[in-house]
């Protein structure tokens, strides 16, 4: 890892201040992926803002009924949260999912967003990757591309946003609230992340010189039809091949509302709201479930390694429907998929 | 030219004063600066586990945790749980069981199961167990006495706490 300057804003006014005035800084908060980043020489801040310090740890009721997560609040605290557990179990779900004890610990709300959109050639700087050195090339598409994305790839980048708490808050509909030079701004939580077009190099709507500050959760929690399933190469401690966050609500063995969003099977979590809406008023049936998995995936192509996730991800579709309209969400201990 | 910064760290309880570059972790001071060679070091890219210490009380890796970062916090490290005289009740449950082979994981298990238990009182099933050290690899064991002993040092606090 190369060496840099170190600091310690007072404030966020100072981290705005200090990232805006130094092009090669970055913000560091759990350093779980920018340190992991910058060890491989993908990432090379001159300076580090150390940001972790600041004052956004509370996690709040809002005055509309949902709930606001500052940015720093570590993954484990909001998934142990009791309002977070009572009234938004898919979001605490999907953060089990993820990582280690040790990573949730360390690993902050904003982080979780910003964690880079990657794939393994990312990660390797003897390769060509356009996310990494733009117009170099992508190494994924004719190489190894089992983790990588079957929805809305480009022929620049065919990555995947690795995140199962963005699953969740996709579903959710979050917002999220940041600060810049230019004061406050809230982007809805699809307009967060980006699909790789041609500038495979920027994940995220967020300025350089922008801070995430907060996450706000909507009243709805959809706490008593909803799942998380995590499809990996190993029960634990992997990146989801697939993942699927499902919410339901019922009126009787009717549907009202359905809510899916994909993991690990795009350059952002995938929603299709008009597969979603095709189901309303829809029995809650697998012929319901499979009509929907066959929209969603009808545009999705392999690149060879990755064939086996489009027919992955129609029967995790039908499996997180049928979970979340039977009220039995899927356990993050017991791997066991029921 | 480097530049160092002054930097204390509160470890086991007591102060440390260090000189350090920016881009040390917390691991390479533990081991290098400090002495405190029971974290281990391994995959230095929060894979393994095998340094995992308590900061506040809460498992983190060590070798992904700029040692600026720690400043002011309190950290735990294998040296800090127990006495040769009065072991942690984890430490004695290991031993019980034989849940050490080769032992190079088990500092960082410990640690792991520690601040599982601290959050997670009262008996935990196997699956959460298993879930819980899932982030801290054992290349000897094939697990199952260490989450005997986990499984039982957990029944032992909630028995106490009871
Ligand atoms: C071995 C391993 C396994 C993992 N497995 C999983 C998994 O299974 N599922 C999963 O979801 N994740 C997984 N992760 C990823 C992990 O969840 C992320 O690394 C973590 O959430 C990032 O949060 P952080 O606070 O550590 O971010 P940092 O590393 O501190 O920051 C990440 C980026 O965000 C920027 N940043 C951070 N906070 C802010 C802010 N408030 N405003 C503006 N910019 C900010 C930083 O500048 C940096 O560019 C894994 C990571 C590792 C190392
Ligand atoms: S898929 Fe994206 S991240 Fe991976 S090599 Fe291609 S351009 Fe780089
Ligand atoms: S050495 Fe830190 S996790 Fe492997
Ligand atoms: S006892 Fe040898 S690695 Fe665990």
């Amino acid at each position: 890892m190369i060496n840099f300057q170190y600091s310690r804003p007072g404030d966020i006014a100072d981290a705005v201040r200090q990232i805006a005035a130094d092009p090669r800084a970055k913000f560091i908060a759990g350093g779980t992926n920018i340190l992991d980043l910058m060890k491989y020489d993908v990432e090379r801040p001159a300076h580090l803002i150390d940001i972790s310090r600041l004052p956004l740890t509370g996690v709040e009721e809002t005055a509309s009924g949902g709930m606001r997560i500052g940015a720093l609040v570590p993954n484990s605290d909001l998934s142990y949260h009791p309002l977070i557990e009572a009234r938004y179990p898919i979001l605490a779900s999907a953060i089990r999912a993820g990582a280690s004890q040790q990573l949730r610990n360390m690993a902050s709300t904003g982080g979780n967003l910003l964690q880079r959109t990657r794939c393994l050639y990312f990660y390797d700087v003897a390769t060509p990757c356009n996310k990494r050195a733009p117009g170099s090339g992508c190494s994924a598409i004719d190489g190894i591309n089992r983790q990588n994305a079957i929805l809305g790839t480009s022929d620049a980048c065919i990555a995947t946003h690795p995140s199962d708490m963005c699953v969740a808050l996709a579903v959710l509909e979050a917002k999220v609230h940041v600060a810049g030079p230019a004061g406050e701004r809230v982007i809805a939580f699809e307009d967060f992340h980006r699909l790789p077009g041609k500038t495979p190099e920027r994940d995220t709507n967020l300025a350089p010189n922008e801070i995430i500050t907060a996450i706000e959760l909507p009243a709805r929690g959809f706490a008593k039809n909803y799942t998380y399933i995590k499809i990996r190469d190993r029960h634990s401690y992997a990146f989801a091949l697939v993942s699927v966050a499902a919410a339901l609500e019922l009126e009787g063995k009717t549907i009202k509302e359905a809510r899916l969003a994909l993991g690990g099977v795009a350059h952002k979590p995938w929603r299709n709201k008009e597969v979603e809406a095709t189901l309303n008023g829809q029995p809650a049936t697998r012929e319901s479930f499979r009509s929907a998995a066959d929209a969603l995936l009808r545009d999705a192509k392999g690149f060879g390694h990755n064939d086996f996730k489009v027919e992955l991800a129609r029967r995790a579709v039908v499996r997180a429907l049928t979970q979340a309209a039977q009220g039995t969400p899927q356990s993050q201990s017991n791997k066991k998929i029921v | 030219m480097t530049f160092r910064n002054a930097l204390t760290l509160n470890i086991n309880g007591s102060e440390h004063e260090v000189f350090i570059e920016p881009h040390w972790t917390l691991l390479d001071v533990l081991r290098r600066e400090i002495g405190l060679t029971g974290t281990k070091e391994n995959c230095i890219e929060a894979e393994c586990g095998v340094c995992t210490v308590l900061l506040d009380g809460k498992a983190v890796c060590s070798c992904i945790l700029l040692a600026m970062q720690a400043a002011g916090r309190s950290i735990t490290t294998i040296e800090g749980l127990g006495t040769p005289d009065a072991l942690d009740p984890l430490q004695v449950a290991f031993l019980k069981h034989g849940a050490v082979q080769c032992g190079y994981c088990i500092p960082g298990m410990i640690l792991t199961a520690k601040s599982f238990l601290a959050e997670h009182p009262g008996t935990p099933t196997r699956h959460e167990i298993r879930e819980a050290i899932s982030g801290t690899l054992c290349r000897c064991t094939g697990y199952q006495k260490i989450i005997d002993a986990i499984a039982d040092a957990g029944a032992e606090g909630a028995q106490a706490a009871s």
